[in-house]
């Protein structure tokens, strides 16, 4: 099964979608780690590729962009709803 | 392996250019026309004409010094610098600055000259005489530690941060491990990333001026689209998944690697050290490159999103497109298609593509932007109105 998400950076915990992924869809991470989205992931958003407990931290690029709002399971679409980027932290 | 090399032009200052131009620059737009006729009679000059010179005071010094800079910039041979006389930027400077290189350089004053035809005839038997020096010059194996690349991106999409600039970050870093010379810029496209960019600052005062830089782009923002500012900076009405400047600049700014910040330029001012360097300077792409081949680049590599097919006279400008469907649309402008790794190309594989064109493009082999011949005019940054 061919990748359609990309992890930039090796310590990110989101992935983004290379397609729009429907709720229930598998996400497949490079590496064939496959695991369901729990919503539909958009085109080019990102998805939550680990459990993230509320308040943590989500990397992109390897840096924070913001801390979870409230627990982001596996397969989460993660976007300004959920994600706290006020006190990315540094 | 052994070091990375390429074939230049050594220059008598010590600098390598990777082009031999023969340019011909008017220190005011009055002087534009004396500047084209003289590159329109000789095939291989390039005349740098512009629309500043005169009618600004707080960016003249700053014009003046992008003027000069431009002249002594590696790639160019020879420069033969067109006043009029009466202009706020001053000729006889810029082309003493220039003449510091060790490079040919000629002033001429349209005023002193006898007017706009016979400043034409003479700056055609000068440019002439140059041309043909310049085209006895031959090419020498240099390191790539000699190399100053200028990074920039336009019309950026939701995968600029996904596929181009993360892969030419891995191009960056591996030109500043080899010693050479990287400049960043764009200083509203690190809105948010203050801290980030800081923290990889070489020595606390360089993370404090990046901070001030950043700041400073934030504010001008605010001050210059007032309610429309959001547009620009405010998280959450960004289409293509970003929540956050903070997340849109990081995908700027990785294009810039991951290695130590050595330094903070103003915009078109020489970095004095290797390394990876910040440069203040505009996020419009045209000011920008004009700025990067002031401080010297040799190269710019650009990354796009949407689809810029904009090169710049005297440097060449390597086009990396984000996705492929861009590329198939605008192959005949984009040199390297980074959207293949969308396609499952590994990130690795692309850097190293657009690595291998820029030594082409370094040993002389034409950019698709210079084939074009989307050279295009020079756009000097300004900030003030005109008075």
């Amino acid at each position: 099964m061919k990748p359609n998400v990309i992890v930039i950076h090796a310590q990110d915990n989101v992935a983004i979608a290379l397609e729009d992924i429907p709720e229930g869809g598998d996400v497949v991470m490079p590496g064939k780690r496959v695991f369901p989205a729990r919503e539909k992931i958009p085109y080019s958003h990102k998805v939550a590729c680990e459990d993230i407990p509320a308040g943590g931290v989500v990397r992109k690029y390897g840096e924070p962009i913001g801390r979870a709002s409230a627990l982001l399971p596996k397969g989460s679409w993660v976007h300004i709803h959920n994600l706290d980027t006020e006190e990315a932290g540094s | 392996m052994s070091a990375p090399t390429f074939h230049g032009y050594v220059r008598p200052d010590g600098t390598v250019g990777i082009r031999n131009h023969v340019v011909v620059i008017p220190t005011v737009a009055c002087a534009n026309g004396v500047a084209d006729s003289i590159a329109r009679a000789l095939p291989g000059v390039t005349a740098l004409v512009h629309g500043h010179g005169c009618g600004r005071a707080l960016e003249a010094g700053m014009h003046q010094a992008a003027l000069a800079g431009l002249g002594k910039n590696p790639n160019v041979a020879g420069a033969v610098v067109i006043g009029l006389g009466c202009e706020t930027v001053n000729a006889q400077l810029v082309a003493s600055e220039i003449g510091s290189t060790g490079k040919p350089v000629e002033c001429l004053m349209i005023q002193n000259e006898g007017g706009s035809r016979r400043t034409t005839d003479k700056g055609i038997a000068t440019a002439g005489r140059m041309l043909r020096d310049a085209s006895s010059m031959v090419r020498t194996e240099r390191p790539v530690s000699d190399i100053v690349l200028g990074l920039e991106c336009g019309g950026s999409d939701a995968f600029s941060g996904v596929t181009a600039n993360p892969a030419l970050g891995l191009v960056s870093d591996w030109l500043v491990d080899a010693g050479g010379t990287v400049v960043l810029t764009e200083s509203t496209e690190m809105i948010g990333t203050a801290h980030i960019l800081s923290r990889r600052a070489a020595t606390p005062d360089i993370g404090e001026r990046i901070t001030r830089i950043v700041d400073e782009a934030e504010k001008r923002t605010r001050d210059i689209l007032g309610p429309l500012a959001s547009l620009v900076i405010a998280p959450g009405n960004m289409d293509g998944g970003m929540s956050s400047i903070q997340e849109k600049s990081l995908g700027c700014i990785c294009k810039a690697g991951s290695r130590r910040i050595r330094g903070v330029v103003d915009y078109g001012q020489r970095p004095a050290a290797k390394g990876l360097m910040i440069m203040d300077g505009p996020g419009y792409d045209m000011e920008s490159m004009a700025g990067l081949a002031a401080a010297g680049c040799q190269l710019m590599i650009f990354t796009t999103g949407r689809g810029n097919p904009a090169g710049f006279p005297v440097v060449p400008v390597l086009k990396v497109c984000s996705t492929s469907r861009v590329y198939r649309a605008m192959e005949d402008d984009m040199d390297v298609n980074a959207g293949e790794v969308l396609e499952g190309r590994a990130l690795e594989d692309v850097a190293g593509e657009i690595r291998t064109c820029a030594v082409g493009i370094m040993n002389g082999r034409p950019a698709k932007a210079e084939v074009n011949g989307q050279g295009g005019i020079l756009c000097l940054y300004a900030f003030t109105p005109a008075f």
